[in-house]
């Protein structure tokens, strides 16, 4: 399994029988696809609906039902569509039980950082600083490391997301809680040692021996 | 107020001046009026001040106006999906005003209901917070952000009739109902115009009297 699968499969556990969860574009998006369709879970697209579903059959593609990537998307029974306010008011008004988003850094106290590189990317934050402030549940999902550098650092170099406290972060190598005391390393990836995953870490992990793997049951 | 003047396209993108304020109704150019774009750049419309979600693509829907250099200022939240928005604004020919997509929602709803401002807990602690007043309610902080208006809202329909009141498709709704109520002057162009009635009141997004102009349909023999 690569990278990208596992820490997808590992978020999708996190999500519960009738959560309304937003994913954020890239890594992210794969977690729908690890979740089956009777665990009644609602997928929310920022751009206007809950209900959302990843692909329509060829040739079934609505030219008014797309993703926030304005890609075409389909809709379960059940689904609804709303305007920008409402959508923003399920994200802000505390509606959302999760966002699932990608990172570029998160800080000791847990804090994301993952909209700009100034000088380089300035893509506009959408809506991730509304996600990230106002979402119930935030998890990170991203690789542990770029370039072989720590994403998980002392202090982000990067501008924050926003000065919440995300409440778990899933990487190839280890599942992190960030809490008042630090940042909790809570379980290590089925083939990832210890040492490796302090030596890819830029700041202290609280560490509470000993250190559970990740489980996968054979369905996923 | 009252119900909307059907007009042709381009006599009512005559009626915008140059450096015009415009909200533009779309995500990712779905619910976007395509019409009306095309028509701006037809004519030239120069030196514009945008508001919208996003600068779609290269190309397409706003991208549109972005390729042709018509645009001075934009008000957005997102520009990733466009590398000519993100050209123009690194070389300093166009100012670009990032702003979180539910706060940009919300400041247009405010300048669209008559409130004074928004208060948000998005962006404290970061670099949107920077020139902005915070204000503490129970603890809590919070960015007061101010509403947005326009001179002009071109928005696009599913369904309009003939006095204009119109319906939206699915994820096609986004901005449009916002814009509608925020602006001086409303431009809707629908995907169909059907006799009154046809739209029943339980069904009405955008009631007619918020419509100035309903586009018409062009003859599609000539």
């Amino acid at each position: 399994m690569d990278d990208k699968t596992l820490i997808a499969m590992r978020v999708a556990q996190e999500l519960r029988p009738g959560d309304l969860v937003n994913l954020g574009i890239g890594l992210p998006t794969l977690v729908a696809s690890m979740v089956p369709r009777e665990a009644g879970i609602f997928f929310q697209s920022e751009n206007g609906i809950v209900g959302m579903q990843a692909t329509p059959e060829e040739g079934l593609e609505a030219d008014d039902l797309t993703d926030a990537g304005g890609n075409p998307i389909s809709a379960l029974p059940g689904s609804a569509t709303f305007d920008s306010a409402m959508s923003f008011g399920l994200i802000r008004g505390g509606h959302l039980d999760v966002t699932v988003l990608g990172g570029l850094q998160v800080d000791c106290q847990g804090r994301l950082a993952n909209w700009m590189i100034p000088g380089s990317l300035v893509p506009g934050m959408g809506g991730a600083m509304d996600l990230v402030t106002g979402a119930r549940r935030v998890i990170v999902a991203m690789t542990h490391t770029a370039k072989g550098k720590p994403k998980i650092v002392e202090a982000c170099s990067l501008p924050l997301t926003s000065t919440r406290r995300v409440d778990l972060i899933v990487t190839e190598m280890a599942v992190i809680e960030p809490t008042a005391e630090g940042l909790v390393l809570k379980e290590l990836a089925p083939d990832a040692e210890l040492e490796a995953v302090l030596r890819a870490t830029g700041t202290r992990l609280v560490i509470r021996e000993p250190v559970p793997r990740m489980r996968f049951s054979a369905a996923g | 107020m009252g119900k909307a003047t059907t007009i042709k396209v381009a006599n009512a993108v005559a009626a915008v001046p140059q450096g015009a304020t415009l909200m533009i109704g779309g995500f990712m150019g779905v619910g976007s009026p395509h019409r009306l774009i095309d028509e701006l750049v037809r004519q030239g419309k120069s030196g514009l001040t945008i508001i919208a979600n996003d600068t779609a693509r290269q190309g397409f829907a706003i991208g549109k106006l972005i390729g042709a250099r018509l645009v001075r200022r934009v008000v957005t939240s997102h520009i990733g999906t466009n590398p000519e928005t993100q050209k123009q604004m690194l070389a300093g020919e166009l100012e670009v005003e990032l702003v979180p997509q539910g706060t940009l929602a919300e400041r247009i709803r405010a300048g669209g209901y008559g409130l004074g401002g928004v208060l948000t807990r998005t962006g404290v602690g970061t670099t949107v917070a920077q020139g902005k007043r915070t204000v503490e309610i129970d603890g809590n902080v919070y960015l007061l952000e101010m509403p947005l208006r326009a001179q002009f809202a071109l928005i696009s329909a599913r369904r309009a009739d003939h006095i204009g009141n119109l319906t939206y498709g699915m994820t096609a709704r986004n901005f449009n109902p916002l814009m509608a109520m925020a602006a001086d002057v409303v431009m809707a162009e629908s995907r169909e115009i059907v006799p009154v009635g046809v739209i029943a009141p339980d069904e009405v997004m955008t009631p007619a009297v918020l419509v100035d102009y309903l586009i018409a349909r062009e003859r599609s023999n000539g």
